[in-house]
């Protein structure tokens, strides 16, 4: 074990001198209460580390101790339903110890290779799985049992090609750096349903993509990142409260065990954990709560299960970044971060993918960051860099928020690269129509910023119908369509089904109107029949799964537009 | 622990507000020491960074008047502690918890650590116990609920010391008797006259001898405008979580609190971020804010209701941004509406509570109290876009529907938001409704029809009796 003398402390940076070899991102243990660090810088007599506790108390002549491994952290079926730190040290500690029943899925004797299932731990949420070690390439099981095993327990024995024996155990660490491996990745065509209506419709994000939301504060990043959390059709969810509010980690803990998951029927809590460093807890370890986060989620996709990772917000963790490296006497860029910011961002986005797992199986992790630049000002370099790195961007507009207009995610800031792909889906989930509903949607967006700039010169009164009718028709999309509210009990989450009729209603509203516009109605006459209000609260109104209420709205959209009675009739 | 160096000799310099010594003795980082100058004044200050020569101490005082060779360091040995004990309510304290209303200090039951606080997040209770506030633009359309951090954004001239002195005196539960909160006051860099005014305020409704008073005047050193707010939670956690009691903190004003940072900073030499102030500043502010809320297993709750003032009215400006981040939502007063003669002067607009949906509604306001909310914003959003509108294209040029938003939003701001005397709930509940009763069923997309048929037909149907008979 190498040793160092504590030389000089500064706020969560210390220098040491040492006695021996030590590597850059080794962990070290610092003074009486061992307090974890890594070591971020070395020269031949001296090392630099970041101190991932309080540091109150440290002096120089205290001493240090290098742990011979990277900063690492400890991956079992312990996460599931749980709150840990930005080390993924548990945060709570009055939870009675369980115990693990563990099914074996391979015999003595049997050849098995990396990432191979070995045995199933089955619990009351979902099951899970002791893979056979990444650099393990080859081995015969030496023996397994099936039984009840704590959670540090060894379960199986693996004797490896020279000879030598592998116990193989419940936990195992993984340094939270280094992207676990995979045995290669697989296109980005299948969607993460998030069940809010401007994402899945609009702007998709398909599993194993990377998507960021930024906004100024209060817009709605994290009530969205919740939302998502509770209602996309990932298997396991990872919760990364980066720098943020300790009440929203309370929020979840307290929300989740009582909701369901509309899939399995189980609490919401038992897919989910929670990595929390709030923004009253240690800089250093805000920084690698982000990557502490990446590596949980690579855990349960090489499993085999599709991930999704909230992270909240990678702000926080570029700011950390900036803090330590300003201690570090580094030569700042852009805003006071350091140069290397942008390559740490595209390292960690790119840990998502959809991929062939060592074991042969599919799974996927799914990033999505929340950005929150200062003055909302998408300009600065966080917001900027992330532009470049992900593939749905999800931007929040201050005035929508201010109108409580929810998500308030505007149409015309924001984007999905992934979109493209998704057409094969869509259509294999009852719309082919998708991509031209989506484009006449957006088009018709398009030309309602386009329009209301021209009112605000000419007075709504003086244009011409077609162009009121197209106020209109948007007006209706954005009320109809891309509100919905996180806290109604009925339009928290809505299905693709459901997704594809409302949209067909709009379809219907619009095409009807323009044609009765065409022979002369009045717009306004439109806008006040009582199938107009119905058409704009359907989603509030009507539940997921009752197609036949939207088949009836269409009926009535025929009807009353039909009805409608054309200028001059009168005298005929 | 507590031991004493003799410094001669041992301070190598000071700058601003640090003091360098030659390292004699062993001391941490982040612990205490008391600076005693020739001319007997003790200021304290903290070790904020060591190697193995030397000590840096960043002193919470003044460091005018001290030499460098008649100065005594006390180390003591432990970070920064303040004494706490029962009689804290009704008493005035300074900036770093001595007495200055002539009486004894308070008896040293326990010692806390002025700068930590932190609440373990698997251990917060859930904010969820609605506050009324008797101010209808907070209670209808920002409500605050008990163990939230909501600051008021105000701005030069603008009357938030009379705001929040008429929350502090007013906030209740509802349903509960008349028990009213705990105050701590923290009084960071402000005049005396403003100190004076709270003060004045709390006794006239017999509120003083809840109130606990920490006062950093605007004469006083600005260094210790940091440890201010520190020792005013301390007090507060304690009265919170060892007394068990509801306690409101009111810190103003956090923007002198950032311009001490900003000072203290800048003498270290670090790189500024955003206008000079530091890169850490909102870590800092953390330390602060996420000091409410609620912990499980103890009886009391924190709220806190900070104040800054915006340099220049300006939102985007580091303090309010920076805060807006960290707090669950803001009360932003405006000057424009100052100006018209409303007070108080919320604009609701960019107003927010964030734990306002955890505090209403069904068991703890109304039902449809969410609802009127969302309607509210909704039309007084599309009235202030009118009303833009309208300056370019006149009323004339206006559709009959945008009109009629118009109205709205004059009425909206002088017979809800403005109000003199403070409202009950109910109040300000039913005036709510009367004015969505303005506009036509149409343009209330927010409200169920049930919703529609409870609240507003009724209002119609008098009304309509009313030009009836
Ligand atoms: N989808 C939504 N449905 C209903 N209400 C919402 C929605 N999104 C946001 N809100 C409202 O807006 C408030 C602020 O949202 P949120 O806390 O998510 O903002 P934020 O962008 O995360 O801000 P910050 O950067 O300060 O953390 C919420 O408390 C909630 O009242
Ligand atoms: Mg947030």
């Amino acid at each position: 074990m190498t040793h160092g003398l504590i030389t000089s402390v500064a706020g969560p940076v210390i220098k040491a001198r040492r006695d021996g070899p030590i590597t850059l991102g080794e962990a070290v243990r610092v003074g009486h209460d061992a307090l974890l660090g890594e070591v971020v810088r070395l020269s031949s007599t001296e090392m630099t580390a970041q101190v991932y506790e309080d540091t109150t108390g440290l002096a120089p002549g205290d001493m240090l101790t290098g742990t011979g491994a990277p900063l690492s952290v400890r991956l079992g079926p312990h996460l599931l339903g749980h709150i840990f730190d930005g080390l993924l040290r548990p945060l709570r500690h009055d939870l009675a110890p369980v115990s693990y029943d563990v099914e074996h899925m391979v015999n003595p004797g049997d050849r098995v290779s990396a990432g191979q299932k070995l045995a199933r731990v089955s619990g009351p949420a979902k099951d899970q799985f002791i893979l056979v070690p990444a650099g393990v390439a080859q081995a015969e099981v030496a023996s397994i049992e099936s039984g009840s095993y704590a959670r540090d327990d060894s379960v199986a024995i693996l004797r490896l090609p020279d000879g030598s024996e592998r116990e193989i155990a419940l936990t195992h660490t993984w340094p939270v750096r280094q992207p676990r491996p995979v045995r290669h990745r697989l296109p980005a065509d299948t969607a993460m349903v998030t069940g809010q209506r401007i994402l899945d419709s609009l702007f998709p994000v398909a599993r194993g993509g990377r998507a960021a939301i930024p906004g100024g504060f209060g817009t709605g990043k994290t009530v969205l990142q919740e939302t998502l959390a509770k209602w996309c059709d990932a298997d396991v969810i990872v919760y990364v409260g980066c720098g943020e509010r300790g009440n929203e980690m309370a929020e979840v803990l307290h929300e989740f065990p009582a909701l369901e998951d509309p899939r399995t029927g189980r609490p919401l809590m038992e897919r989910t954990v929670i990595v929390a460093n709030t923004s009253n807890m240690p800089v250093a370890a805000r920084e690698a709560s982000i990557y502490t986060g990446a590596t949980v989620g690579e855990y349960f996709r090489d499993q085999g299960f599709n991930v999704a990772l909230m992270a909240d917000s990678t702000s926080r963790w570029a700011e950390a970044l900036r803090e330590v490296s300003g201690r570090l006497g580094e030569l700042p860029s852009e805003s006071g971060y350091p140069a290397y910011l942008s390559s740490r961002m595209s390292e960690f986005y790119e840990r998502a993918g959809r991929v062939e797992t060592l074991g042969g199986g599919e799974g996927s992790l799914t990033i999505i960051g929340a950005v929150s630049p200062p003055a909302g000002d998408f300009s600065e370099p966080v917001t900027s860099h992330t532009k470049r790195f992900v593939r749905s961007f999800w931007g929040l507009d201050r005035g929508r928020a201010q109108a409580r207009f929810y998500p308030a995610i505007h149409p015309l800031q924001s984007y999905s690269e992934d979109a493209a792909g998704l057409t094969g889906w869509w259509t294999a989930h009852g719309n082919p129509k998708w991509p031209e509903q989506r484009g006449r949607v957006l088009d018709l967006l398009e030309a309602q910023a386009e329009l209301e700039r021209m009112a605000r010169i000419v007075g709504k009164d003086a244009m011409p119908p077609g162009q009121q009718l197209t106020l209109l028709c948007a007006d209706l999309v954005d009320d109809a369509f891309l509100r919905q509210s996180a806290f109604s009990e009925m339009d928290r989450t809505c299905s693709p089904e459901k997704q594809t009729a409302m949209l067909s209603v709009l379809m219907q509203f619009f095409d009807r109107a323009t044609a009765a516009v065409a022979r002369g109605a009045d717009v306004q006459a439109i806008a006040e029949l009582p199938v107009y209000r119905r058409v704009s609260r359907m989603g509030e109104e009507i539940a997921d799964g009752d197609l036949d209420a939207f088949v009836a709205l269409t009926a009535e959209i025929d009807a009353a537009i039909g009805g409608l009675k054309l200028e001059g009739q009168d005298e005929l | 622990m507590s031991f004493e160096l003799r410094a001669t000799g041992s301070v190598t310099a000071i700058e601003g507000p640090l003091l360098f010594l030659k390292r004699v003795v062993k001391a941490g980082l982040g612990e205490a020491v008391e600076v005693e100058a020739a001319d007997g004044g003790v200021r304290p200050g903290r070790i904020v960074a060591l190697d193995e020569d030397r000590i840096v101490v960043e002193l919470l005082e003044n460091t005018a008047g001290l030499g460098i060779d008649d100065v005594v360091v006390r180390f003591r040995g432990e970070p920064m502690t303040m004494a706490l004990g029962p009689g804290l309510l009704g008493r005035v304290f300074d900036g770093v918890g001595r007495p200055r209303d002539g009486g004894a200090p308070v008896p040293a039951m326990v010692r806390k650590r002025v700068d930590t606080g932190t609440i373990n997040p698997a251990l917060r209770g859930l904010p969820q116990d609605f506050i009324e506030t008797g101010v209808s633009s907070i209670d209808i359309l920002n409500s605050l609920v008990r163990g939230q951090k909501l600051p008021i954004f105000s701005a030069g001239g603008l009357p938030h010391d009379r705001l929040a002195a008429g929350i502090a005196q007013t906030a209740r539960l509802r349903g509960e008797g008349a028990e009213g909160f705990a105050v701590v006051f923290a009084g960071i860099g402000i005049s005396y006259d403003s100190a004076e005014a709270f003060r004045t305020a709390m006794e006239k409704s017999g509120a003083l001898e809840h109130t606990a008073m920490f006062l950093n005047l605007a004469s006083e050193p600005s260094a210790q405008r940091l440890l201010t707010p520190r020792y005013a939670l301390t007090a507060a956690e304690y009265l919170a979580f060892e007394e068990g009691r509801h306690v409101l903190v009111i810190l103003t004003d956090m923007t002198n609190y950032c311009e001490a940072l900003r000072e203290v900073s800048a003498s270290h030499g670090e790189i500024p971020s955003r206008k000079g102030y530091p890169g850490y500043m909102y870590s800092d502010l953390a330390t602060i804010f996420e000091r409410a809320g609620l912990v499980e297993g103890k009886p009391g709750t924190l709220t806190q209701v900070p104040i800054l003032t915006m340099p220049a009215d300006d939102i985007s400006h580091p303090i309010p941004d920076l805060t807006g981040y960290i707090t669950e939502g803001q009360i932003v007063l405006d000057r424009a509406l100052e100006h018209k003669g409303i007070y108080p002067p919320v604009n609701v607009l960019p107003s927010l509570s964030r734990l306002m949906d955890q505090g209403i509604g069904e068991g703890y306001t109304h039902p449809d109290h969410p609802a009127l909310a969302q309607q509210l914003f909704s039309s007084y959003a599309r009235a202030t876009r009118v009303r833009v509108l309208s300056s370019v294209v006149g009323r004339d040029g206006l559709t009959d529907v945008d009109r009629l938003y118009l109205d709205f939003g004059n009425t909206f701001e002088d017979r809800f938001v403005h109000h003199e005397e403070m409202r009950p709930f109910e109040a300000s509940f039913a005036i709510g409704w009367e004015m969505l009763a303005m506009l036509p069923e149409r343009e209330l997309s927010r409200l169920s029809d049930k919703q529609i048929a409870r609240h507003i037909a009724p209002l119609r149907e008098t009304a309509g009796e009313a030009t009836d008979g």
